[in-house]
């Protein structure tokens, strides 16, 4: 009996954890089946042979996406309200206790999703742009084009990306703006290297010598003839990217260079929260959870797409 | 080789094989109800068009199953032993060792990290069949008996120093290692020009008569099967046709489908000639004395000739004798380093960059694969349309009726067809499309790069047809770059021959197939495979080998 009770701990979190995966597999399962009947014909088919973990991916991408948007209606108070004292425990009006002001955790972990995955999203969708248009003119054009982007590539890629960021944000001051564009400029070179490479296989192909021979334009080449066959690496390619831009941004907001407060930003929360740890309290861990829960959900999906991709179906 | 007896041993023997493949998330019968006797010493040929499960049968002779398909019923029995009952490891142990298989590309099923050797020694070293010794001296023993050059260095050099042809003998030498009862050869000479063909024919053939080897011999080109087989087996969509000796076969064909295959090659266009030299209308494609070099390698040494209008110039050539890089100085991709190419008497920019969009127009290419010709993403009608809206400046609707014009033009239905993608058309499907994309510029001057190459017969002699209907209503001129004598046959009204970047004849078809030749249109004449299951030994007899 005596031993039962001192495993019994052991046994509780075990428990806790096979019911956390129970969960998310049913959940999993639940979410595939919707999407399965809600979307049309081609939709279905795809999502019918997609594993359980990118519909798992796809499903907490989609409750980011909700928290994000609709913040404002979803967290019960502002990002900047202090409504309690500070470290005030969980209680029935605040679901995930205070932080270190007094500010509602839940309220602020929603917050966050907004603004942290608003500008990562941001500053991808940014580097993807600049990135993918050099790496495609480059791919087609080639000769010295190829060569003046392939080198400004590599110069800004053998500078540590950290330290770049870092350099720069302290030059410019750390504006969201600033931010944004020196994230993208940070990684639109290896979105380069990857277009380019796609591309160029590509360009290649008896189609590209007919649309060249044809007298077709750069763009009606990149954009009709190019882009469509390497769009599915790129897609992946975004949601990699995606992750690292994430995890770069709560690093800088954990560094006190990032997103500046009172907006909330999981990186800075952990921070702010940090010293929580050493009284065994799990407060600074839920914006991280955040984080890697997101991060997961996305290699998921990417996983996925690559998968589909690469054509190692069978 | 012909008397086929029965009182051999049976090796081998296929009752009622069916094979499933899956493809859109179900199990679908490729293969319906096979049965296959093969004996000791015997050659079985398996003709039929792609899609007819030849190298799907071939492979389930050696227990085998390419990714996706599975045996799903009927018996594959190898000298006693139920191929379709045996673990993966006991069939491991089977193949290399008593069943070998040679495969169409040598090229690509040699690893190119290793010498020939080495990957020869693998498999009797490995099964305890032979020292790594004993192993080498019969590599290159069997390496004479193939009439490789060098026999003893030969097999020391890496797959990329030899050709294509020595290639396919070493990897006929490799199957032998283990002296395998059955041998399963997969199309092993289809890469290869007619020339090189010969040479793999003949030392296939020796070396499975001295060790009397059973071998199944896989193609779609009946003159070589004729040459090869004791009987042959006609399949067609994953059934079989008819089997019979392969004297019979050829004299005698039963079956409708039989018939179609055999009179493919009997197709023949009328042979036009040249205007009167008193018209004073130019070729319209004239190239005169033109050079080119891809860096400085030269690859294209004072090439001349002219295409005039409504005609059909055939350059035919071994690979590496400059046919395609001549197309490739005509259309601008390669800019010769000498010479010039008149268009109409006019003489055009070098480069396709600074030609104007008419010029551009004028002069249309049809590409061997048409798979990676056609752009997998976009549309049938965009494909068709956007040459009929970049020259001609339609939309709309009446871009909609051309394209179908274009698509009745060429014989597929335009309602059908209309909105699919390449992937969803078969090759030549694929191809006509690619035929329609050349016309929507209304050109006056077609390049066709291997266009049949890459088809099976009947459906390549259907393309043929269609060019050469196009031909006469629209008055095109075409170039007609191949290496296969019998399309040249068919379709040719003039024939340039080249070998290593110069033309070494030249002139009308009906002359150019009359002796006497030049020697090397003689060789390359005299090794294109007939129907007759003779021709082989008789060729070999008069070139004295």
């Amino acid at each position: 009996m005596e031993a039962l009770e001192s495993w019994m701990p052991l046994l509780t979190t075990l428990g806790k954890g096979a019911l956390v995966i129970a969960a998310a597999v049913v959940v999993s399962i639940i979410f595939k089946a919707l999407l399965v009947a809600v979307l049309p014909g081609e939709g279905a088919k795809v999502m019918r042979t997609a594993p359980l973990t990118a519909s798992f991916g796809l499903f907490i991408i989609l409750v980011y996406a909700l928290a994000g948007i609709f913040a404002p209606w979803i967290a019960p108070y502002g990002e900047a309200e202090i409504v309690s004292t500070s470290f005030a425990p969980p209680d029935e009006n605040l679901i995930l206790g205070a932080d270190q002001l007094g500010r509602d955790m839940f309220s602020r972990v929603i917050f966050g999703a907004r603004n942290t995955v608003g500008i990562a999203l941001l500053a991808t969708s940014l580097a993807f742009l600049m990135g993918a248009v050099a790496g495609l003119i480059a791919a087609t054009r080639g000769g010295w084009m190829d060569q003046v982007l392939g080198r400004s590539a590599d110069v800004i890629m053998s500078i540590p990306s950290l330290i770049f960021s870092l350099l720069l944000l302290s030059i410019f001051g750390s504006s969201m703006f600033v931010l944004i564009i020196i994230i993208a400029i940070i990684y639109a070179p290896r979105v380069f290297r990857l277009t380019r490479a796609v591309a160029g296989d590509v360009v290649v192909m008896d189609y590209i010598e007919a649309a060249r021979l044809r007298g077709e334009g750069l763009w009606y080449l990149i954009r009709k003839e190019i882009l469509p066959n390497s769009k599915a690496p790129l897609i992946a390619e975004f949601g990699l990217e995606f992750c690292f831009v994430f995890l770069l941004i709560a690093g800088l907001s954990f560094l006190g260079l990032g997103i500046q407060p009172p907006t909330a930003d999981w990186g800075s929360m952990v921070r702010d929260n940090a010293t929580l740890i050493s009284f065994g309290e799990i407060t600074p861990l839920i914006p991280a959870a955040a984080i890697s829960l997101l991060t997961v959900a996305v290699n998921f999906v990417v996983d996925w797409m690559l998968y589909r991709s690469s054509g190692l179906k069978e | 080789m012909t008397d086929a007896s029965e009182h051999k041993d049976l090796l081998l023997k296929i009752r009622d094989l069916r094979i499933e493949g899956y493809s859109d998330e179900s199990w679908v019968e490729i293969v319906h109800g096979i049965n296959l006797d093969l004996h000791r010493g015997e050659v079985l040929g398996l003709i039929g068009e792609s899609g007819a499960g030849k190298s799907t049968i071939g492979l389930a002779a050696m227990g085998f199953t390419r990714d996706g398909c599975r045996i799903s019923g009927g018996s594959v029995n190898f000298d006693g032993i139920e191929l379709t009952k045996q673990s993966k490891r006991d069939l491991r142990k089977l193949r290399g060792v008593r069943i070998a298989y040679v495969a169409q590309s040598a090229a690509a099923s040699f690893n190119p990290a290793h010498k020939l050797i080495d990957q020869h020694t693998e498999a009797p070293v490995h099964y305890n069949v032979k020292s790594r010794v004993d192993s080498q001296e019969d590599a290159k023993e069997l390496y004479e008996k193939l009439r490789l050059p060098n026999p003893q260095e030969i097999g020391f050099r890496y797959p990329h120093q030899v050709s294509g042809g020595q290639l396919q003998r070493a990897m006929t030498a490799m199957a032998m290692a283990c002296r395998p009862d059955l041998i399963i050869f997969d199309e092993p000479t289809t890469a290869l020009d007619v020339t090189t063909q010969i040479e793999v024919l003949a030392a296939i053939r020796d070396i499975v008569e001295q060790f009397n080897t059973a071998a199944i011999y896989i193609t779609h080109d009946l003159a070589v099967v004729a040459q090869m087989a004791d009987r042959i087996k006609v399949l067609l969509k994953g059934d079989e046709v008819e089997e019979a000796d392969t004297a019979t076969m050829l004299s005698s064909p039963q079956e409708e489908y039989t018939k179609s295959l055999w009179a493919v090659r009997s197709f023949r266009k009328p042979q036009k000639s040249r205007p009167e030299a008193s018209s004073s209308e130019p070729p319209v494609v004239s190239v005169d004395g033109v050079d080119a070099s891809y860096g400085k390698l030269k690859v294209l040494n004072d090439v001349s000739f002219d295409v005039y209008r409504g005609m059909t110039v055939a350059v035919v050539g071994e690979s590496g004798s400059g046919k395609s890089t001549t197309a490739r100085c005509i259309t601008g991709l390669l800019p010769p380093t000498k010479g010039t190419i008149r268009f109409n008497g006019q003489e055009l920019p070098s480069s396709y960059k600074n030609r104007t969009t008419d010029q551009l127009r004028q002069a249309q290419m049809i590409y061997q694969m048409a798979d990676t010709a056609l752009n997998p993403r976009i549309k049938i009608c965009d494909i068709i349309g956007r040459p009929a809206q970049f020259y001609s400046g339609l939309n709309g609707a009446p871009l909609k009726t051309r394209v179908e014009e274009l698509l009745d033009l060429i014989e597929l239905e335009p309602s059908q067809y209309y909105n699919r993608y390449p992937p969803e058309l078969s090759g030549g499907q694929k191809q006509r499309i690619g035929i329609a994309r050349a016309l929507a510029a209304e050109p006056s001057f077609i390049i066709c790069d291997e266009v049949t190459s890459a088809l099976d017969q009947l459906v390549a002699e259907g393309i043929l047809k269609l060019l050469d209907r196009l031909q006469s209503t629209l008055d095109l001129a075409y170039m007609f770059i191949t290496h296969d004598l019998a399309t040249v046959r068919s379709i040719a009204d003039e024939v340039v021959v080249m070998k290593e970047g110069r033309v070494v004849e030249q002139g009308p078809k009906d002359t150019m197939f009359t002796p006497p030749h030049h020697d090397y249109t003689d060789l390359l004449l005299s090794s294109v495979p007939e129907m007759d299951p003779n021709w082989l030994t008789q060729l070999l007899e008069e070139r004295g080998v």
